[in-house]
């Protein structure tokens, strides 16, 4: 009977999965807006708060992915 | 008045998360096979899972606004609600109750009390947990397309059906299990979208210490001004704290709400089940380094014209709900607005989608199983659930019309919580603990309760009393009224429930085991290492949490 239920990835791949895609689009937003000098009117626009806080999640994500690939819970 | 213009790449992230929750329905529901996994989500979650979709849950992007622009008017007595108003009563339901309600093996709250006492106090207790499910579900979307309509500049009727087709969606597919999965979700965006506003508002400050030292010293302090309510923003003494927001509010909503308490019920074994509030319990000590900093850092701004920082206000009235809106405004380049708005957006839903996916639960089981159709199936009640889900959602859109044409909803909001939770906590306590608690002691405790509680609201509103009637001080806030009402509806409905019980008649022990202290084995200590208990890591946060109210004296 066990070997008959089905096994779903944990919760903690597909939170991985967002952190990655979001960080990763607003880190690639950041880098974009260096190279091509988009000035932004945001208050600290200078510490480039996309570029660290998207490179984190991006960091963040991948651990989770990468630990829970493989992962099956009932 | 569109404060936050948003670009494309905003959209991009925005739209993922639209797409990735509905998605993960379509996932989930090929593991949604029986009853139980639909409105238990196969009670086989982990502690971590189950305790971070109990913070969650509570965790509404409601509540993170309201909270951050309270702060603006309140200062750091907001963070009593998430200290002494939750803490004590998440350790206590972990460490006391869970055991009667994880090992009776019930499927929602009503449910222990039919067990306990008899079938009419469940349906009671099931009647009106759903229409107040149904009204704060229609509140949450309401509030939703409110700010999104006042910050974003995004159409009403959009907003509203947007979001309630996806939830829709997600919990019809697979119930409480695709609900679980959204909040934890949500707790991840909610601290990667919006603690990076407390970072760089501390930033432009310059630290922890100088934001302290700008606001009024009614703003930075706990308890130190609680002797007096005409010394602190929310005019009350430390005695409606304690009694009313840390004893009856906070153990009637942490313990007894069904909309938290299932997600405890959806944990694997009874140890994950005692684990489940305590581990909350570390995250929601935390949760004040989002709110009540943000709330600091706009009251600092704000009294710095150089800093240009102002909330928005609507026909001359500050709208302090619009403090973390304009921080998000003022700090975050394109890519994070969208983040911080799918971290507000994703707060909403999963708020909701914890209220519809307890509604199914017990509409299916306490209402319709026990009143209506008596020899349900189990395939028959997995059907009713999903149908309850869809039926669920649309009375919550028709709430969210309702709400907005009421415009004091709110106030009557506020109210209902202590009318249904207050008097509750009364009779739980009194079902576990004390045996000879009668089913007529408890019926009739609770009509005494919840009649006094609405009683005294209306007495208040329509001027029949004065207030101080009720909170027992000259001074008092709307807040402190809720406060003292809540702890008298459930002295009430304590005192009314003991009387009862002693000229009725007692069910019988042998139908108590399991549910009563005194009359259940204690079985709750498993052979593990004692730094590896519930008790020991409840020790530690009870510990945390008294530093943090010293260190905030």
């Amino acid at each position: 009977m066990a070997e008959n239920v089905k096994k779903m990835k944990p919760i903690w791949f597909f939170v991985g999965l967002v952190l990655l895609v979001m960080g990763g689009v607003i880190l690639a937003s950041g880098l974009y807006d260096l190279i091509a000098r988009v000035e932004s009117k945001t208050v600290l626009a200078r510490l480039h708060p996309n570029i660290w806080w998207g490179g984190l999640m991006v960091l963040a994500g991948a651990i989770f992915v990468l630990t829970n690939k493989n992962a099956r819970v009932e | 008045m569109q404060a936050i213009g948003l670009q494309f790449v905003d959209w991009v992230i925005i739209l993922f998360y639209f797409a990735f929750i509905i998605g993960m329905g379509f996932y989930l529901k090929k593991y949604t096979k029986s009853e139980e996994d639909f409105f238990l989500a196969g009670r086989r979650n982990s502690a971590w899972v189950a305790g971070l979709a109990f913070l969650s849950a509570n965790l509404g992007a409601l509540e993170l606004l309201g909270m951050t622009g309270n702060t603006y008017k309140y200062g750091m007595y907001v963070a009593h609600f998430y200290w002494i108003g939750a803490i004590p009563a998440m350790l206590f339901l972990g460490i006391f109750m869970m055991p009667f309600y994880y090992s009776s093996r019930i499927k929602s709250v009503p449910g222990y009390l039919k067990l306990r006492f008899d079938e009419k106090t469940r349906v009671l207790n099931g009647f009106t947990f759903a229409i107040m499910t149904l009204l704060v579900s229609g509140i949450n979307l309401y509030a939703m397309a409110l700010v999104l309509h006042t910050f974003v500049g995004w159409n009403w009727d959009v907003s509203i059906w947007a979001s309630a087709v996806t939830v829709a969606a997600y919990v019809t597919l697979s119930g409480l299990m695709s609900a679980i999965f959204t909040e934890i979700i949500q707790f991840f965006l909610i601290w990667f979208g919006l603690f990076l506003v407390s970072v760089l508002g501390i930033v432009e400050i310059g630290s922890l210490g100088e934001i302290m030292r700008r606001v009024p010293e009614a703003f930075s302090k706990l308890w130190s001004t609680s002797g007096d309510p005409t010394q602190n923003g929310m005019m009350i003494t430390w005695g409606g704290i304690v009694m009313g927001l840390g004893f009856v509010l906070s153990f009637g909503y942490w313990t007894t709400d069904f909309l938290v308490v299932q997600r405890a019920f959806s944990a694997k074994n009874l140890r994950s089940a005692r684990f489940t509030p305590i581990i909350a319990s570390f995250f929601k000590m935390a949760v004040p380094f989002i709110v009540i900093v943000a709330g600091l850092i706009a009251l600092v701004l704000a009294q710095d014209p150089k800093s240009g920082f102002a909330l928005m206000s609507d026909g001359g009235k500050l709208n302090y709900d619009s403090a973390l809106p304009m921080l998000i405004a003022r700090y975050f380049p394109r890519g994070l607005v969208g983040l911080g708005i799918t971290a507000l957006l994703a707060g909403f839903m999963a708020g909701q989608a914890g209220n519809i996916s307890a509604f199914n639960t017990v509409w299916t089981y306490d209402i319709y199983q026990s009143v209506i159709n008596k020899k349900a199936s189990p395939k028959h009640l997995l059907w009713m659930g999903r149908m309850a889900t869809i039926v669920g959602i649309v009375l919550s859109v028709a709430t969210a019309y309702w709400a907005k044409s009421m415009p004091t909803i709110m106030d009557y909001m506020q109210a209902i919580f202590s009318w249904v939770n207050a008097p509750l906590f009364a009779t739980m306590l009194l079902g576990m603990f004390v045996k000879w608690i009668t089913p007529a002691g408890a019926f009739w405790g609770l009509i005494a309760g919840m009649g006094s509680s609405i009683t005294m609201y209306l007495a208040v509103k329509f001027a029949w009393i004065p207030m101080s009637a009720v909170t027992l001080s000259k001074v008092a806030s709307d807040m402190a009224a809720n406060f003292w009402r809540a702890w008298w509806a459930w002295l009430i409905c304590f005192v009314v429930t003991i009387g009862v019980s002693l000229f009725t008649r007692k069910k019988p022990e042998a139908e108590l085991v399991g549910l009563v202290k005194g009359l259940t084995a204690e079985k709750v200590g498993e052979a593990v290492p004692w730094y590896k208990t519930p008790v020991f890591y409840a020790a530690l946060s009870l510990i945390i949490f008294v530093l943090l109210n010293i260190y905030f004296w």
